[in-house]
């Protein structure tokens, strides 16, 4: 007996819409940001900075399109979603603000590229296309079934997008990793969409494959190994993320792909034995590339002993300054504006936002991060639960995997507990594929929470059972 | 800016943030409380396998409502699954007849060896009484110790057991 037989479903009752919560916590969402920006013009300059009410009313109206788009097309969804998203991407910009205000990376760019041009104003525009693509997101897709069609076609986009920084004169390389492209002026990191996209194809695939992998099966050892034709998958998917490492210089990308097939590979088929074959590949594949590819290597030399090679290595110097400013933020921080995270120079806004949080608000503000990413994941992972459908199941447990391991990888690489991998820490870090793709995955997790969520009409009477007539011997 | 101003503006947006996150888990709190789980296993586990392709297309069985239909004091109200793999189960009784069997139209859907496709019924009578009927099943339906023969009455709390499956009527 699997315990498949004992799948529950999980629906409200009440008032189930909870809309007006979610209201609520938006207004808190954007009052938090406009407070943590007075705090960082205050600390800076001892003056409310001028951008205030600007960034404030930004945010205040991406949060209220937001929100009624919502209300009028999903007005199931879950309350917690957009808030916190909204929250992390207003804190977002104004830590990218803060760093903008930095006299020292100023200099650096300035140094470096000619000219300063800051980052803030920019993130505000690519938090409005994402939240233009939310909406875009909600308007288009009315059911999230429809993405089952695409099956095999989204397997195909996803596999261009991966291999688009690979097409010379498109791709461009980016301190060693070649994971954006170049269009008309604007970079594109495409592995941030190919996340969704490639979401599609495991959900899809898994629904259809999962028995054959899930069933067929010997025991050994305790552990249940598929088939060796079963195999195939997981080895072309591993080959796949193993390419991206070797061509495109790029742990994270990656990792995330072939982590995030083996999460919705598990949850498909409920088979411990594919997290052990997953990690021992991953494992494989880690110290294969590790010892051949010099980028690679440098980066797990920079993990083992950032200080050994501080003076030698920019990149052990960057994973080394980002340590410190953990440590020297303690548990409370040093204050917005205040603390010296600026030190960490290029990608301090980008991947290595996190050490400003580390640095400033210490401790209990990285945990506070870290639990609201957290309530986002199991936000997710609910929403999959609650699903009716296998392929809403799957592809909601595949994203919010994916965004969880997106996480782990950006913030253990930050603090030095796995090697630094180019990947953004999803609203806060400078990027705008990166915020764009991101409030496309929370558009598509409303869609699906919507649908879970949504009432279930009244049982319909059942004709056959009022027709039968009890006849008796 | 004094050095106190700031401190204090720093341990109150640490608090302001960390309000954020408790005010998020309390909705999440109201949220598991105001959920019904629903066990569902009957009716997807068994067909949601080998018809994984259609079956996400189809709409989900309505769930059971409880507590809906007036009904006369002392009546069960409800049917649960006290023994076996659907154990915990609740079927609301409303005047509908409940089909148990492993034919995937059911109303409770066994996923039990000893069971036979159309097994047994469960219908109410013109006097509101549930009664309990085998459909000629090969391994037979128990009231208490008794085979069944004949259309019985189930008495409240009275085990009614099919194989390994036991469900009784409450109120």
């Amino acid at each position: 007996m699997s315990s498949t037989t004992h799948t529950s479903t999980i629906g409200a009752i009440g008032a189930p819409s909870r809309r007006n919560t979610e209201l609520g916590l938006l207004v808190f969402a954007v009052l938090i940001p406009i407070f943590a920006y007075a705090n960082v013009g205050l600390a800076i300059d001892g003056t409310m900075p001028t951008g205030m009410i600007g960034y404030g009313l930004g945010l205040g109206l991406l949060a209220a399109v937001g929100h009624l788009v919502v209300r009028k097309f999903a007005p199931y969804a879950d309350p917690l979603l957009l808030p916190l998203a909204t929250l992390l991407n207003g804190l977002g910009l104004v830590l990218i603000w803060r760093l903008d205000q930095s006299e020292r990376l100023q200099q650096l760019q300035e140094r470096s590229f000619g000219a300063f041009n800051p980052a803030a104003p920019n993130q505000l525009m690519y938090s409005a296309v994402g939240i233009a693509l939310f909406v875009g997101v909600l308007l288009l897709l009315k059911d999230h079934r429809i993405l089952q069609r695409f099956t095999y076609i989204s397997m195909v986009a996803a596999m261009i997008l991966l291999l688009l920084p690979l097409v010379p004169g498109l791709g461009t390389d980016v301190f060693g990793a070649k994971i954006w492209i170049r269009l008309g002026g604007f970079s594109i990191q495409p592995g941030e969409f190919a996340k969704i996209v490639i979401a599609v194809f495991f959900a899809g695939y898994l629904m259809v494959k999962r028995d054959a992998l899930a069933l067929a099966s010997r025991r050994f050892m305790g552990l249940y190994l598929p088939r060796g034709r079963d195999l195939g998958p997981i080895l072309v998917i591993w080959a796949v993320s193993l390419l991206i490492l070797v061509f495109e210089n790029d742990l994270g990308t990656s990792l995330l792909f072939f982590g995030m097939f083996v999460v919705m590979l598990y949850v498909a088929t409920e088979r411990t034995s594919w997290i052990v074959i997953g990690l021992l590949m991953s494992a494989a594949g880690a110290v294969g590339v590790a010892s051949t590819a010099g980028h690679v290597k440098a980066r797990v030399d920079a993990w083992l002993d950032p200080f050994g090679c501080y003076a030698t290595s920019g990149a052990c110097e960057q994973i080394g300054q980002s340590i410190m400013a953990f440590g020297s933020g303690g548990v409370l921080g040093t204050g917005l504006g205040q603390g010296n995270s600026d030190l960490i120079g290029f990608a301090a806004n980008a991947d290595f936002i996190f050490a400003t949080v580390g640095e400033e608000l210490g401790l209990a503000g990285v945990m506070a991060f870290l639990v609201i990413y957290g309530l986002i994941i199991e936000r997710g992972v609910r929403t999959a639960l609650a699903a009716r459908d296998p392929f809403g199941k799957l592809f909601a447990a595949g994203l919010s995997g994916a965004f969880a391991l997106q996480i782990f990888v950006v913030a253990g690489g930050v603090m030095g507990l796995i090697p630094l991998t180019g990947m953004t820490m999803p609203w806060l870090a400078a990027g705008g594929s990166s915020v764009i793709a991101n409030w496309a995955l929370i558009a598509i997790l409303i869609r699906i929470s919507d649908t879970a969520r949504r009432p279930a009409p009244a049982p319909a009477a059942n004709p056959d059972a009022e027709m039968t007539q009890v006849v008796r011997p | 800016m004094s050095e106190l101003t700031l401190t204090v503006m720093r341990l109150c947006f640490l608090a302001v943030l960390w309000l954020f996150v408790f005010v998020a888990i309390q909705v999440i709190r109201s949220d598991l409380f105001g959920t019904r789980v629903t066990q569902r296993g009957a009716r997807r586990g068994a067909d949601a396998r080998p018809a994984q392709g259609r079956q996400q297309a189809a709409p989900t069985p309505p769930r059971q409502q409880s507590g809906g239909g007036r009904q006369r004091r002392g009546a069960p109200s409800k049917l649960v699954v006290s023994e076996g793999t659907l154990s915990g189960t609740t079927v609301a009784l409303q005047g509908q007849t409940i089909t148990l069997g492993r034919a995937h139209d059911s109303t409770i859907v066994l996923d039990d060896d000893y069971a036979s496709s159309r097994h047994a019924r469960i219908y109410p009578d013109q006097g509101g009484q549930w009664i309990v009927e085998d459909l000629g099943s090969t391994n037979g339906t128990y009231l208490d110790r008794t085979r069944l023969t004949t259309p019985t009455p189930i008495p409240l709390g009275a085990p009614i057991r099919i194989g390994k499956t036991v469900i009784e009527l409450r109120k």
